[in-house]
């Protein structure tokens, strides 16, 4: 009784003083808790899929507590600053994206890195979430549903970038940002039959696509996934091996540490892009379905959250970060799982990789900034 | 007209939670399908897709089965399996392979002539598989392997068992040898039941009983990566990899009396020839040796090129097995077995008498059939001609019987058909008759059979010839009387897990009945008088035995001699003598042993064969009586 009372007591101060602590720092609690979560997953397979490669391990969790300050001190950003700031940004991205194309470093056969000195990064994580800025930006100053004007305006902001970015080649990356920015024009209000009709333009452009922009092995990729045993240790051995991967894992996996596939090498970028892959195999169904309830929650949390925000900007870009995160879960799993092409997406918040973790945490505390700027005037 | 559309922010905010709604909606929609699709690999699927991550990770390891061991009779071990040494290289741990090649020929560890060989080898396989490059190591190489490892990373001394041997060259012959799997063996063998193995029987019993003694494989599953090499996982209790034990082969118990054998290889050193010694009560083979021998060892272990041409260009063909393989005239030793065709055809009474006067001829030929002794036995009865070998007398007596009959008695008795002894490669010389004689030769007039060759056949010579252990098995069917046993030189298996011994069972031909069944003692009796009788052609192999000795001398002729030249042994060279022979059995009254011996250019039967069936009785009958 005593007890029950005292330990019923503190525990709702703990709460309590958590909420103020969340409050001051304009966080949200229930997405962070979400986040938080999804990455200490995203640790604990890594330790299992990068084998005795400890330092990467390392790195990650160095990048996660990166990702975390910076998702911090965005969070302190001021709504209104950054609407202010999305075209300068956007200018800056598309920028250094021409300087890539034209002195970039060549990294796996593609041209995405920027040197700096101090740090290389792809300038096409910075259009992740620039384009939708933009997007948001632009159709903020319009009465909404956008007109057949604004709509044209919104594709050429999204084209550029996904042109050069596709060009590089990072297809991956081209189909996030040219994601990300039809989303803020479909939550924008873009009419039902703008967007029927742009499904039908894109698909006659399919073949048009295939001829002339994209490249041999993203046709090979393509063909790969309707016929893996095609080429099984060539351009299917990806597909095949993460499919005995997942499927030798049954509902309760093998057990942490015990893929067999993961563990002897069979299982290619087992802790970058087919990390996916690894969680299937050691833990299943249960593991994938658990990953997939993290991801719905922080999704949901986003829309809820982007719902709530007071104008057209906070509103837009919110959702499109909310929604454009479950864009990349569905890419990447559908890649692993063979219903997509390969496509080089990282598994959000679990791949081994710096500059996805970094840019998705930044991306969520501009979703926070959005979501408590209501509170100010309200 | 065109209507200033301003912004109404609960219209978009209406218009946005429409929109967020069905894009929920879709959210859910692929958040299903993902499921669906997990659901489908890892559930309606699993099976499979376990069977192929199986196949990925496990690779099967032979383990080989120990080859059975051989016992002796008496239980000593003359077939066994020992640990041999062999050396292997590991390609990523040796550094530059030149110069690990290069110091390993420094070091005599490798014959500079191999080096491109073994670079060979080793640049064809994996890095990280070891291959071995030197397989037979004898203790000073390991001694310097030794001293000079710090200097050899990546090489490693590996062992393996390998079969030995103990009494080397004594027995090989009849034990065979067990060598590398070849190409000619591969259409008799089942090749899983030798994954792993990689030796089989070659010859003898090793491989007459090859199934017996092979065993049964296991295996082991190893964890192979993608690259194929074997890996630990961090936690190893992995219950999924499957093993299975190998089951050594069973074990042979011989008819072989190793110390008996090494008695009669002794007494025969330095020349070349055959023994063979049967128990006549149940056809077990106690002495089974062809000379010269060799040593098996080498080919259990690799032999060398140079040393396998060594045997193979000795001209005293050590690989050639005399006993089963050299066919040879049987000359005088088969004189009591026509006396006994004579005494059961009716043809003579025992004491019928022959003059003889050196010579024979047939009626209306003046060509001269010539008695060894120039000047004549005199008057022979039975006995006698047994006793000192008169050749007229057995001229005679062969043209009487007749070919057709000598044929159908000799043939009875085992001669032109092999003896069915538990080994491969037995030939079955040839007993003459004129039907022999129209399918052997292709020309019309060779086809013919003359009489004069039926003459020959008297005395063991023309187109008659034999194995030594055709010799002792009718040897050993005169000794009992008629009963006789397949030759055998296995006789009984044994299961080394449960030590249950299965005895084979002798197996019995059927006997030979006479008319008369005194007609044996009579033989017997002259084949006694042999040794112990006052003319008896090898009265100084029974001088001082203990026991009786029933025998017959013979001399087999390499060449014919002139018509009228007298055959002088001295000015004949060496391989161009007659071959020395010696049948017999003892004790004649109950004999535990019959023996053949034949000295190949030995001269007289009495001088060179018969003192080594002396020593064999001696060692069996007298050491270690029975």
């Amino acid at each position: 009784m005593m007890y029950g009372e005292l330990g019923g007591s503190r525990t709702r101060r703990t709460v309590t003083g958590m909420a103020r602590v969340l409050g001051a720092l304009r966080l949200d609690g229930m997405l962070l808790s979400g986040l938080i979560v999804v990455s200490l997953f995203g640790l604990f397979v890594l330790w299992s899929a990068a084998g005795d490669n400890t330092s990467l391990w390392f790195n990650q969790l160095a990048r996660i507590g990166i990702g975390f300050t910076l998702l911090i001190a965005l969070s302190q950003v001021p709504d209104h600053f950054l609407r202010m700031l999305s075209p300068a940004v956007y200018l800056l991205g598309l920028v250094l994206l021409i300087v890539v194309a034209l002195v970039g470093d060549v990294g796996k056969g593609a041209q995405r890195w920027l040197d700096l000195g101090l740090i290389r990064f792809q300038p096409s994580e910075i259009m992740k979430l620039a384009v939708p800025m933009m997007c948001a930006w632009y159709l903020y100053q319009r009465p909404l549903p956008p007109s057949i004007r604004d709509v044209g305006v919104v594709i050429l902001i999204v084209i550029l970038p996904v042109v050069l970015i596709a060009e590089q080649p990072d297809l991956g990356t081209a189909l996030l940002v040219a994601a990300s920015g039809m989303i803020v024009l479909v939550l924008g209000g873009l009419s039902p039959a703008y967007l029927l009709g742009g499904v039908a333009v894109l698909g006659a452009a399919v073949p048009l696509v295939w001829r002339f922009l994209m490249h041999d092995y993203q046709r090979q990729r393509v063909l790969t996934l309707l016929d893996p045993q095609s080429d099984a240790l060539g351009a299917g051995y990806h597909i095949i091996q993460s499919q005995i991967a997942i499927g030798s894992g049954g509902i309760f996996g093998k057990g942490w540490m015990n893929g067999s596939q993961a563990q002897l090498e069979f299982l290619p970028e087992r802790s970058t892009d087919f990390i996916f892959a690894v969680i299937g195999e050691e833990l299943g169904l249960l593991g994938l379905f658990a990953l997939l309830i993290g991801y719905l929650f922080i999704v949901g949390r986003g829309m809820y959250m982007a719902m709530q925000c007071r104008d057209a900007f906070a509103r837009l870009l919110a959702g499109s970060i909310a929604l454009t995160f479950f864009v990349y879960t569905f890419v990447n799993a559908g890649m692993v799982m063979g219903l997509l092409p390969v496509v080089g997406v990282p598994l959000p918040l679990v791949s081994y990789g710096g500059t996805s973790f970094v840019t998705l945490m930044a991306g969520f505390g501009i979703l926070m900034s959005l979501h408590s700027s209501r509170k100010l005037v309200g | 007209m065109r209507r200033v559309r301003i912004k109404d922010d609960a219209l978009e905010q209406r218009m946005f939670l429409q929109r967020s709604l069905f894009a929920t909606g879709i959210v859910a929609i692929v958040a299903v399908l993902l499921c669906g699709r997990a659901f489908w690999l890892q559930v309606v699927q699993h099976a499979h897709y376990v069977e192929l991550s199986q196949g990925n990770r496990a690779r099967i390891e032979p383990l080989p089965p120990n080859r059975g061991v051989i016992y002796d009779r008496a239980g000593r071990v003359i077939a066994e399996n020992t640990p041999a040494y062999q050396l292997e290289i590991v390609r990523e741990q040796a550094g530059d392979l030149e110069v690990a090649l290069g110091r390993l020929a420094r070091f005599g560890l490798l014959d500079p002539g191999e080096i491109s060989r073994v670079r060979q080898l080793v640049q064809s396989r994996r890095s990280f598989e070891a291959v071995p490059f030197l397989l037979q190591l004898d203790d000073e190489e390991v001694a310097r392997y030794a001293v000079h490892r710090h200097e050899l990373p990546g090489v490693l001394l590996e062992t393996r068992m390998a079969r030995h041997y103990p009494y080397g060259p004594i027995g090989a012959h009849a034990l065979g040898y067990v060598g590398t799997i070849s190409e000619d063996d591969l259409p008799r063998i089942d090749r899983e039941r030798y994954f792993g193995t990689g030796v089989i029987g070659k010859t003898g019993i090793e491989r007459a009983y090859e199934q017996q003694l092979l065993g049964v494989g296991g295996y082991r599953e190893v964890l192979v990566n993608a690259e194929g090499r074997p890996v630990k996982l961090l936690s190893d209790s992995d219950a999924q990899l499957q093993s299975r034990e190998p089951q050594a082969g069973r074990e042979l118990r011989l008819t072989i009396d190793i110390e008996l054998q090494r008695v009669a290889e002794e007494a025969m050193a330095g020349r070349r020839g055959a023994v063979v010694a049967i128990d006549p009560s149940n056809g077990d083979v106690l002495v089974f040796a062809s000379l010269p021998s060799f040593d098996p060892n080498g080919f259990a272990r690799g032999i060398t090129r140079s040393d396998y041409l060594a045997l193979t260009e000795n001209p005293d063909q050590p690989l050639f097995n005399r006993v089963i393989r050299g066919t040879y005239p049987p000359g005088s030793t088969i004189k009591p077995l026509m006396a006994l065709a004579g005494l059961e055809y009716d043809v003579l009474k025992p004491t019928d008498t022959v003059y003889c006067p050196g010579h024979y001829s047939l009626p209306g030929s003046r060509h001269r059939f010539r008695d060894f002794k120039r000047e004549g036995h005199g008057t022979m009865d039975m006995e006698n001609a047994v006793m000192q070998s008169c050749d007229v007398y057995f001229y005679r007596l062969a043209n009487t019987l007749g070919i057709d009959r000598i044929h159908d008695a000799m043939v009875r008795m085992g001669f032109g058909v092999p003896t069915g002894i538990d080994i491969a490669g037995e030939r079955s010389g040839i007993m003459p008759s004129p039907a022999w004689k129209k399918t052997a030769f292709s020309g019309r007039e060779n086809q013919v059979w003359f009489p004069g060759e039926t003459v020959i056949v008297g005395i063991g010579q023309g187109y008659w010839t034999a194995t030594i252990l055709q010799l002792a098995s009718a040897t050993a069917l005169l000794a009992k009387r008629g009963q006789h046993y397949r030759p055998r030189l296995v006789r009984a298996l044994v299961d080394p897990q449960t030590h249950v011994v299965e005895e084979l069972t002798p197996k019995a031909l059927p006997p030979i009945e006479l008319k008369h069944a005194e007609n044996w003692d009579i033989i017997i009796n002259a084949m006694v008088a042999v040794t112990s009788g006052p003319r008896g052609t090898a009265l100084r192999a029974g001088r001082g035995a203990t026991y009786s000795i029933a025998g017959k001398t013979g001399t087999a002729q390499v060449f014919s001699v002139g018509q009228t030249e007298k055959y002088n042994e001295k000015d004949v060279a060496e391989r161009l003598r007659d071959h020395a022979l010696f049948i017999a059995f003892a004790p004649a009254e109950a004999p535990k042993l019959a023996i053949a011996v034949l000295v190949e250019n030995g001269g007289f039967g009495s001088a060179a064969a018969a003192p080594i069936a002396r020593a064999i009785f001696d060692k069996y009958l007298v050491k270690a009586p029975q």
